[in-house]
């Protein structure tokens, strides 16, 4: 059975449904929407239960020509990496489905509701496209071709300034691309074995000179995308000016893809490169994770605060991706998926507030707890996972990271970890503001969470302590995926001594 | 012994030629003979026919084996490249003339003085200019013979039966008289120096080879010595006569102005149909007859192709008219075709590589830039259409299908993946990389990056922004306006996903590059 293509045009097709959808008839589109979404995360469940992490590396391979001319192959494949992001896509989709239900008809209902649902399926197609693709051709096709739809949602339906943050967002990502696309090119030239194909081209490129030349300008595209320091003043603005719900896509999904490319080709493609350029990588990810964080404490935009701690995880991501220990490469994976989750609920939160008060500002806020307390109650546990408490996923994934790190480069390591001091900072301190303190007059008025809240908010909750937990199910899907990852990199793994000596005794 | 041996002329190969240039003979007898009431009703099947004929005698060469010789004693190549050429300029002119149908876009009497009382009447009265027709297919006949002349001089004939009828018709249009004069006189002006320039060369060049045949001339190369200064006077003035002509800087002053005054159709055909004639015209030259010397020529277009690329598309931020904007974007684009030109490999598979990706390009993009002038057509307010930017505010609000199109049409221009400009820019740059031209490249997506800014610009202006009170009303397409936008969006979807076809073609016409 394809899977993965069936779970490409599922979207696709429903996109194409709900837009015929009559108008006028928008709750009809919201639920056409939401049911396709669902059957989608149904799809990719039942898929996900098939693969067998013992397994051959790619599973659920599908292989077409697509275009002989220029070597390009329809081809389709996932191993545990592409797979955990692939799940991470199909579950946020319908939580932003149910949490974007009024985005785009309250204040702005000149502009169409079925196109905000019918782009967000499209997205959704190729955030799945671009995590299964193995032919690196059509990697980059997806990876640009998603700019569209998140364009057009960023710049029909968002705040104030949301053409400038749309446009923004895309000629940032758009460069990146196509910077990147002069390295596939070279790619496909240098190698000379007339395919795009991801596993023939491991190993392809030997030349230490071209290694370098290819790898900048892939880096250069993820660096964009992911986003690290100093290559992210785009995201802010994108994220503080888009919809909640197409925020938490962007943060949660889009921007893996550059973390993604990073383990994925970087590494694999060009790894005397990337040994290269390590020291260059990791000082860049420190710094993002330093520089993201006193950031954050400084805002003042609830949407604008959460973007910058995003800034300071994607820093611990690539630190975990360029560490290449096994640790680190595993907590990395675990990262991307487990930031997507408690990310992804802070802007869901938080855009249930600013739609109860119409400001982003912190400072408009005061008391929430005692006026809605479930309100308050899951903000405080989606922050206190931002922060990495340990309990929640995401103490999980940085934990291992900074372990994995360790192993290899202490200084980084440690210098990195202060940044968990940082988060500490400003997420509790955002809490305070916004949650305790004397209830703030317009705060009185709020009403907590109603059904569709609260449906919107549980699952994810129950993955951020579900996972924290117990996240042994995901790490073993990981696992393999990233050791083989390593082994393609040649580096040799790295075993603690004092546990040899341990064994030698 | 008889002295004089008759010339040979292979009619059949020529026949796409011929018949358009019969068919515009027929139109200026239609001119002269038929009652004013009829002409139009016999100009319209008349054009169409010879066009969609014209392209299928092509289609029937390609088929029954394409000839390997020079035709009419070595002035003309029908060769594979040439057949490919023929048939996209024929297609092109077929939607372009399609445009052309509605009366709306041509003034009523040229001669009169505009504004005058004389204007007014021949408005009031209904009269028309159906000369425009034969005139179309003229450049149209002229198009076909720059793009397969063997021998500058047929070259230089085709160049000038292509551009008088174009130098006319752009003082044609109905709106704006004075823009439209203005533009059609620096047309002519400026078209008359660089065709000067053109024959200066040329006489440069016979002094050097003796021969204006192309292939005497890539002959002469290795023969001929001590002539070096005059070959390269000739090389660079014959440069300077057909760069002019695809518009590259620092000869594209002309082309903003132009594209803004002529009438939109006609603007149509020349962005799509001149630009693929001068971009055959300019691959005989420097390919075929100054092949070998590409080492004098690379370097100055180096320089040429990036400058074009990075003029266009920085010029074109500052526009704020549309047809002004698709000029310079039209700029930009023969700049990133010049990077397939200066592609050329040390062997002819990589030349061929090469060459296919520029037919390749030429054909979507003379295709969406016919249906981009098709919707700028349809945005039309009192004083005729409506091209200032600023009118455009929000016409996604108000009119969703077209703008959303028109939106389509410039991400093609922009190069994004899943549409039909995107393989062409693929092409051509992925054959300049095989070829060690990458710097260029990576200049050409610099230059993209910058000119997916103002494509962004417009989109943004229409989906984002809010609708004027009194904005431009959309006018209801004829159904040949609406059968252009239609073809043209198509074309962009299916050759964004399925480019393979047309690349097998583009490939088989390209394999035996060009006759000499």
């Amino acid at each position: 059975m394809p899977w993965l293509t069936i779970l490409m045009a599922v979207p696709v097709v429903g996109a194409v449904l709900v837009a015929l959808t009559p108008k006028g008839n928008d709750k009809l589109a919201k639920q056409l929407t939401l049911a396709v979404s669902v059957v989608v995360l149904a799809l990719t469940i039942a898929m996900a239960v098939q693969f067998s992490p013992k397994g051959d590396r790619f599973q659920f391979v599908e292989t077409y020509e697509w275009i002989p001319r220029f070597g390009v192959h329809y081809g389709v494949g996932v191993d545990g990496i592409a797979l955990v992001l692939i799940a991470l896509s199909a579950v946020l989709v319908p939580i932003v489905v149910l949490a974007s239900w009024h985005d785009a008809d309250a204040p702005s209902a000149k502009r169409s509701v079925k196109t905000y649902f019918a782009l967000l399926l499209v997205l959704e197609a190729m955030m799945i496209g671009v995590f299964a693709a193995t032919d690196i051709f059509l990697f980059y096709v997806f990876f640009e071709a998603m700019l569209i739809p998140m364009y057009f949602m960023i710049g029909s339906y968002g705040g104030a300034q949301r053409s400038y943050a749309a446009v923004k967002f895309l000629l940032y990502s758009l460069f990146g691309g196509l910077l990147m696309l002069v390295a596939v090119i070279g790619l496909y030239v240098v190698a000379g074995k007339n395919t795009f194909m991801f596993p023939e081209l491991i190993g392809a490129i030997q030349d230490p000179t071209t290694q370098k030349w290819l790898f900048a300008g892939f880096f250069f595209a993820f660096a964009v995308k992911a986003p690290l320091w100093p290559f992210h003043t785009w995201l802010p603005d994108a994220a503080a000016q888009a919809p909640a719900g197409a925020a938490v896509l962007l943060v949660g999904v889009l921007d893996k893809v550059g973390t993604y490319g990073m383990l994925r080709f970087c590494l694999e493609l060009f790894p005397d490169a990337s040994k290269f350029f390590t020291p260059l990588v990791i000082v860049l990810s420190v710094v993002g994770i330093i520089y993201g964080a006193i950031v954050a404490i400084g805002q003042t935009d609830m949407k604008r605060l959460i973007a910058y701690t995003s800034i300071s995880h994607f820093g611990f991501i690539a630190l975990g991706v360029f560490a290449m220990t096994n640790d680190a490469g595993a907590g990395a994976t675990l990262y991307m998926v487990n930031h997507g989750f408690s990310t992804g609920a802070l802007f869901l939160i938080a855009g249930f507030l600013i739609a109860r008060r119409g400001s982003p500002h912190i400072e408009d806020y005061g008391g929430v707890q005692k006026v809605t307390p479930k309100l308050a109650g899951v903000f405080l546990i989606a922050g206190l996972s931002g922060l990495a408490l340990p309990g929640l996923s995401s103490f999980v994934s940085e934990f291992m990271v900074l372990i994995g790190t360790a192993e290899r480069y202490m200084v980084p390591a440690i210098i990195s970890a202060s940044g968990v001091v940082l988060a500490a900072i400003y997420i509790l301190w955002m809490y305070q503001r916004v949650a305790g303190g004397p209830t703030a007059e317009p705060v009185k008025e709020f009403k907590d969470l109603n059904g569709r809240e609260l449906w919107v908010v549980a699952p994810l909750i129950a993955l951020i302590i579900g996972l924290g937990f117990y996240p042994k199910p995901l790490l073993d899907v990981i696992n393999p995926a990233v050791d083989h990852t390593l082994v393609s990199v040649q580096v040799e793994k790295f075993t603690p001594a004092i546990a040899e000596k341990g064994a030698g005794q | 012994m008889n002295g004089i041996q008759a010339p040979t002329i292979e009619y059949g190969a020529l026949a796409p030629m011929l018949v358009i240039f019969g068919a515009a003979v027929i139109g200026v007898l239609v001119e002269a003979f038929a009652p004013r009431y009829l002409r139009k009703s016999i100009h319209v099947p008349l054009t169409l026919l010879s066009t969609a004929g014209a392209f299928v005698l092509v289609i029937f060469q390609v088929i029954s084996g394409v000839p390997t010789t020079a035709a009419a004693m070595g002035a003309v190549a029908v060769d594979g490249p040439a057949l490919f050429f023929w048939g996209v300029i024929l297609v092109l002119s077929f939607v372009s003339v399609l445009l052309v149908i509605d009366d709306e876009h041509f003034v009523a009497s040229a001669a009169a003085v505009p504004g005058s009382a004389a204007e007014e009447e021949a408005e009031i009265s209904g009269g028309a200019h159906t000369e425009v027709y034969p005139l179309i297919l003229f450049a149209v006949g002229g198009m076909l013979l720059f793009a397969s002349s063997n021998d500058l001089l047929v070259m230089f004939v085709g160049l000038e039966v292509m551009s008088l009828p174009l130098y006319l018709l752009c003082g044609l249009a109905r709106r704006r008289r004075l823009l439209s004069q203005e533009a059609s006189m620096k047309y002519f002006l400026l078209g008359a120096f660089s065709s000067a320039f053109f024959l200066y060369g040329m006489a440069f060049v016979y002094g050097f080879a003796g021969s204006v045949d192309l292939s005497k001339i890539n002959d002469a190369l290795g023969t001929v010595g001590g002539l070096d200064t005059v070959l390269l006077i000739g090389l660079g003035l014959l440069g300077v006569g057909l760069l002019f002509k695809i518009g590259a800087a620092p000869f594209q002053a002309w082309k903003p102005d132009v594209y803004q005054g002529a009438p939109t159709p006609v603007t149509a055909l020349m962005a799509s149909g001149t630009l693929v004639a001068a971009f055959g015209a300019v691959l005989r030259v420097f390919w075929v007859a100054l092949g070998n010397l590409d080492w004098d020529w690379r370097p100055v277009m180096w320089g040429v192709a990036i400058l074009t690329m990075i003029v266009g598309a920085v010029l074109a931020i500052t526009q704020t008219d549309i047809k002004r904007m698709l000029a310079y974007s039209s700029i930009a684009h023969a700049g990133f075709l010049l990077i397939g030109v200066i592609a050329t490999s040390p062997d002819a598979e990589g030349n061929a590589t090469s060459l296919s990706a520029i037919m390749f390009y030429l054909l979507v993009y003379g295709i969406t830039t016919v249906g981009a002038f098709a919707v700028v057509t349809m945005v039309r307010d009192a004083g005729g259409e409506a091209t200032h930017l600023s009118r455009w505010a929000g016409l996604g609000r108000r009119s969703p299908m077209l703008a959303g199109v028109f939106a389509f049409f410039l991400l093609a221009f922009a190069g994004i993946p899943l549409t039909s400009g995107f393989f062409g820019k693929y092409a051509v740059f992925a054959a300049a990389v095989a070829n060690g031209a990458t710097p260029l490249v990576v200049v050409g997506v610099v230059s993209s990056a910058i000119a997916a800014f103002f494509y962004v610009r417009v989109i943004v202006l229409m989906f984002f922004s809010e609708p004027a009170a009194d904005g431009p009303t959309i006018a209801v397409p004829t159904a040949a306006t609406a059968a252009v936008i239609t073809l043209a969006a198509a074309v962009t979807v299916v050759l964004g996903v399925f480019p393979q076809p047309v690349l097998d073609l583009a490939d088989k016409a390209a394999s035996a590059l060009f006759i000499r």
